[in-house]
């Protein structure tokens, strides 16, 4: 019953020249979102410094998917020199995110633009 | 829809069926006349609550079912759902982000903070399989709060 997780990858530049890799996120995000979504991020060269999650695309999170984006934070807490930032969340999961906490440890934008205006 | 209508919804012990769940309280909380932002904590709420029952109560068991009740009067709307397990012992603390960053808590186990942060009220019953269940409530008086 769960929509596949759909993951594409994208690098853009914004005007101080910095890279920025832009994972994009569709269907479901929830436990069985696991190792597509990782598989995703770890593909990423691990010199990216800075990363976005662009949630446009999803139909569903829930807390399982919710624990996918914190242990990407985990990794990139760990890695040190890495900032992750999220755009395209409906209102109601900026809402969640916020009360979970995420947004102490990455930045939630209304959309693209703001993200990339952030990096 | 009458006050006292009551829907009763039987799921398979089945990931991702949750949905068929959130569908149904969106359904009959619009009806109600809840606004669009208490029906997305609604449904967050109800997906959770039936996680918990599969994943938790009936353990993944294919041969149980999850059943969700959904219950209307004036000025609220009721949702229980019902699993085969022991019921909730202990709710576990508030999920705490700096240790889920640092890798000193499990990044999962939200559901429950997140259910009970989302509708005005959450109880968890014990009782024997068949009987455990999660209350939740939202009303309609809380819509201009």
């Amino acid at each position: 019953m769960q929509t596949a997780t759909k993951v594409s990858t994208r690098t853009t530049s914004v005007a101080s020249g910095r890279i920025v890799n832009i994972l994009a996120f569709g269907g479901d995000i929830s436990s069985a979102s696991k190792d597509t979504i990782l598989g995703a991020y770890h593909s990423l060269n691990g010199a990216a410094r800075n990363v976005l999650l662009d949630f446009t695309g999803v139909d569903y999170i829930n807390s399982s998917g919710i624990a996918i984006v914190i242990q990407m934070l985990l990794e990139a807490g760990q890695a040190g020199t890495q900032t992750i930032g999220i755009f395209g969340l409906s209102p109601h999961f900026q809402k969640v995110f916020t009360m979970v906490g995420i947004n102490k440890y990455a930045a939630l934008h209304k959309d693209e633009a703001a993200a990339l205006a952030a990096v | 829809m009458k006050n006292g209508t009551s829907v009763r919804v039987i799921l398979p012990s089945e990931l991702g069926i949750e949905k068929v769940a959130m569908s149904t309280a969106a359904s009959m909380a619009a009806i109600m006349g809840f606004s669009a932002d208490r029906i997305e904590d609604l449904k967050t709420a109800v997906a959770e609550a039936c996680i918990n029952a599969i994943e938790h109560g009936n353990q993944f068991d294919s041969g149980l079912t999850v059943g969700v009740v959904l219950s209307t009067s004036a000025d609220q709307l009721e949702v229980k759902v019902i699993d085969d397990g022991v019921g909730v012992k202990t709710a576990p603390h508030a999920p705490d982000i700096d240790r889920k960053v640092h890798g000193e808590e499990d990044a999962r186990g939200m559901g429950i903070f997140l259910i009970q942060s989302l509708v005005d009220e959450a109880k968890w019953y014990k009782g024997p399989p068949g009987k455990s269940f999660v209350r939740l409530v939202i009303r309609l008086d809380k819509e201009n709060a």
